[in-house]
């Protein structure tokens, strides 16, 4: 701060670099200040190169057997070797990205839709509606996530590989929105006593006005860390579901998958499980701590 | 107090309706008639109608819904398998349910054992190594899945060490409460424990550690040091007794990570438990055991948290019921 006051910066320059502060460029300069938040962004944005890229730099196709080369640590065009089928375990870690990230995009855009009009619907509307949300989402807190989830692929079981990931979407997502919806509420709750909203009101705003032009462009900030860190534990998720055998089927690759199907050839191949399991370590990781920054630079008041 | 048990038990009646009732319409739609899956595809057609009949398949699916209702509230019957041997879902939780129990409870105490000395410690030597060594390997743990942690202790203590083995729940047979489980001998238990014990613990460190900070910063604890006290009485009688309030809730929670866990773990480790019966129930399409387990969760978890509710008030004189009153 104190370089900013230097002589040689004229005040004009000062007063227009102040006035295009926005909360979101202070927000962004605060994050670049972290490093936590540069390393785990970096990783991130590593992941999503890797899974929008991921046919250009996969070696092989995901589901190509070498059944010449099964269980090699490395060579013959595998880098990282291949498992029991001779797949190339580098071209299904990068389309485990793949499957890991649509899963988390996914699960969290059904899970916003939900989450945001019935959260909104509620702390709106109130009464009946109100009451109806916070004893649905009560009665869904009780139960721990994964197991829900595990129940709910269970109960609804794909019929194919490629239904499978509807049945993923549909399982995660169904016990993922209320917490968005509750966090919607009470957000909406507040913002609804404040002046401008009442303003709002007054001169003839629509409710359907109020809500996306006032009310959602206020709780953005909330919501975008809520995304970041829940994208962590729907990847975690989805992994877990994956190894147990009731996630994603194979041909498709997913991390969790891959750990599982390793363990037989544990003594032979370890590498076979260590690589998927630091790829998926290492992405929840950097979700995490990037949801954590991202809380601190967008609300510095919170910061511990 | 009463009034309040009574109006809590009263309110976990929807909530049961609802899990059942959702349960059962999610299988009722979902495609593929479970007969099928148990008689396999190019099946005799009189036969799948006998089966069917038996199951009361052919039934509307309101009449269906309504009968496993009645037959669970006045008989505790929750229908039967459409595993082989037809069993009723009942016998199949009775049996396995015993051993999860088991291992969640062993690993239960094993995270209360390890972690709350640990987060306590941890406030004590606030920022110095032990303090940041405990938090090092609470981060390590919190993000590491089990079924990373599991293998990874399976390689080393296993197949290199030879410690422990690598699968299996082996040992004496016990009868408790007219319920049998299998008691397994010590070398089979420890590492599923260890690694179904592993994320609580970790939680429970990391909670008790700043509930412990938060305390020890109270006037009451600078009062009981200023008149000269020795340092243990003042956390044995003072601190620790007022820290550890808000960690009991975490204990529910962790509850519901043990039931969770062990569903990775039991899978992992091969132990006959309710959470390897559910996974393979799960392949297998077996509908009416996935229920009677969801059925099952529902009511523990109503339970535990009615449980935890419940000692807060008894161990908090503050906080008061609206029934209590």
């Amino acid at each position: 701060m104190a370089t900013e006051m230097t002589p040689d910066v004229s005040l004009e320059t000062l007063v227009s670099r102040r006035a295009s502060s926005s909360p979101w460029s202070d927000a962004m300069r605060r994050l670049r200040r972290s490093p936590v938040a540069l390393l785990s962004g970096c990783l991130i944005l590593l992941m999503i190169f890797i899974a929008v890229f991921a046919p250009l730099l996969a070696p092989h196709a995901y589901d190509a057997q070498d059944r010449a080369h099964t269980l090699i640590n490395s060579g013959n065009g595998h880098a990282l070797g291949t498992d029991n089928l001779g797949q190339d375990t580098l071209s299904r870690l990068s389309y485990g990205a793949r499957v890991s990230l649509s899963v988390g995009l996914i699960v969290e855009a059904i899970e916003l839709f939900i989450g945001v009009s019935l959260g909104l619907l509620a702390a709106y509307k109130g009464g009946l509606w109100d009451t109806i949300l916070m004893r649905v989402t009560d009665a869904m807190f009780a139960f721990p996530d994964l197991l829900f989830a595990i129940l709910l692929v269970g109960i609804i079981r794909p019929t194919s590989p490629a239904s499978s990931f509807l049945t993923v979407f549909v399982a995660l997502a169904l016990v993922g929105w209320p917490g968005m919806a509750r966090l919607v509420r009470g957000q909406a709750l507040a913002l609804r006593e404040k002046e401008y909203v009442e303003a709002a009101r007054a001169t003839g705003v629509s409710g359907w006005g109020i809500c996306t032009r006032h009310l959602l462009p206020n709780m953005l900030s909330p919501i975008i860390v809520a995304l970041t860190v829940d994208i962590a534990g729907i990847i975690m998720a989805e992994a877990t579901l994956s190894f147990l055998g009731i996630g994603i089927q194979p041909p498709f690759p997913s991390w969790g998958r891959m750990i599982s199907d390793a363990r037989p050839y544990l003594r032979s191949q370890p590498m076979l499980l260590v690589y998927p399991s630091i790829a998926l370590a290492s992405v929840v990781l950097a979700f995490n701590f990037f949801g954590d920054a991202l809380r601190d630079a967008l609300d510095p008041r919170l910061r511990q | 107090m009463f009034t309040y048990i009574r109006n809590r038990i009263l309110l976990a009646i929807p909530t049961l309706l609802a899990v059942s009732f959702i349960t059962f319409f999610l299988g009722y739609l979902s495609p593929g008639s479970p007969i099928d899956i148990m008689l396999g595809q190019h099946s005799d057609p009189a036969r799948v109608k006998q089966l069917e009949h038996e199951y009361g398949l052919d039934r509307p699916p309101l009449v269906q819904y309504g009968s496993f209702v009645w037959g669970a509230v006045t008989h505790g019957d929750l229908g039967r398998s459409f595993g082989t041997g037809q069993r009723p879902v009942t016998q199949i939780i009775a049996e396995q349910f015993p051993t999860t129990a088991f291992l969640a409870l062993m690993s239960m105490l094993a995270a209360v054992a390890f972690g709350i000395p640990a987060g306590v410690l941890a406030a004590l030597k606030h920022n110095r190594l032990l303090d940041r060594a405990t938090m090092g390997f609470v981060l390590l743990m919190v993000s590491t899945p089990a079924f990373v942690f599991a293998p990874l202790l399976m390689l080393y203590f296993s197949l290199k060490l030879g410690w422990f083995p690598s699968s299996g729940w082996e040992g004496q047979e016990a009868s408790f409460l007219g319920l049998k489980l299998i008691v397994p001998d010590w070398q089979y238990l420890i590492m599923p424990m260890v690694v179904l014990a592993s994320r609580p613990a970790a939680l429970l460190a990391r909670f008790m550690r700043s509930s412990m900070l938060e305390t020890i910063r109270q006037d009451y604890i600078r009062t009981a040091n200023a008149k000269g006290l020795s340092p243990s009485r003042v956390l044995f009688k003072h601190a620790l007794k007022n820290a550890f309030l808000p960690v009991l809730t975490v204990l529910g929670n962790t509850f519901g990570f043990l039931l969770t866990g062990s569903f990775v773990v039991e899978n992992i480790f091969t132990i006959p438990g309710i959470g390897y019966q559910s996974v393979q129930s799960i392949l297998s399409r077996d509908y009416p055991v996935i229920q009677g387990v969801a059925l099952l969760v529902a009511v523990i978890f109503i339970t535990v948290n009615l449980v935890v509710d419940i000692l807060y008030g008894v161990l908090d004189p503050r906080v008061r019921y609206e029934g209590a009153k």
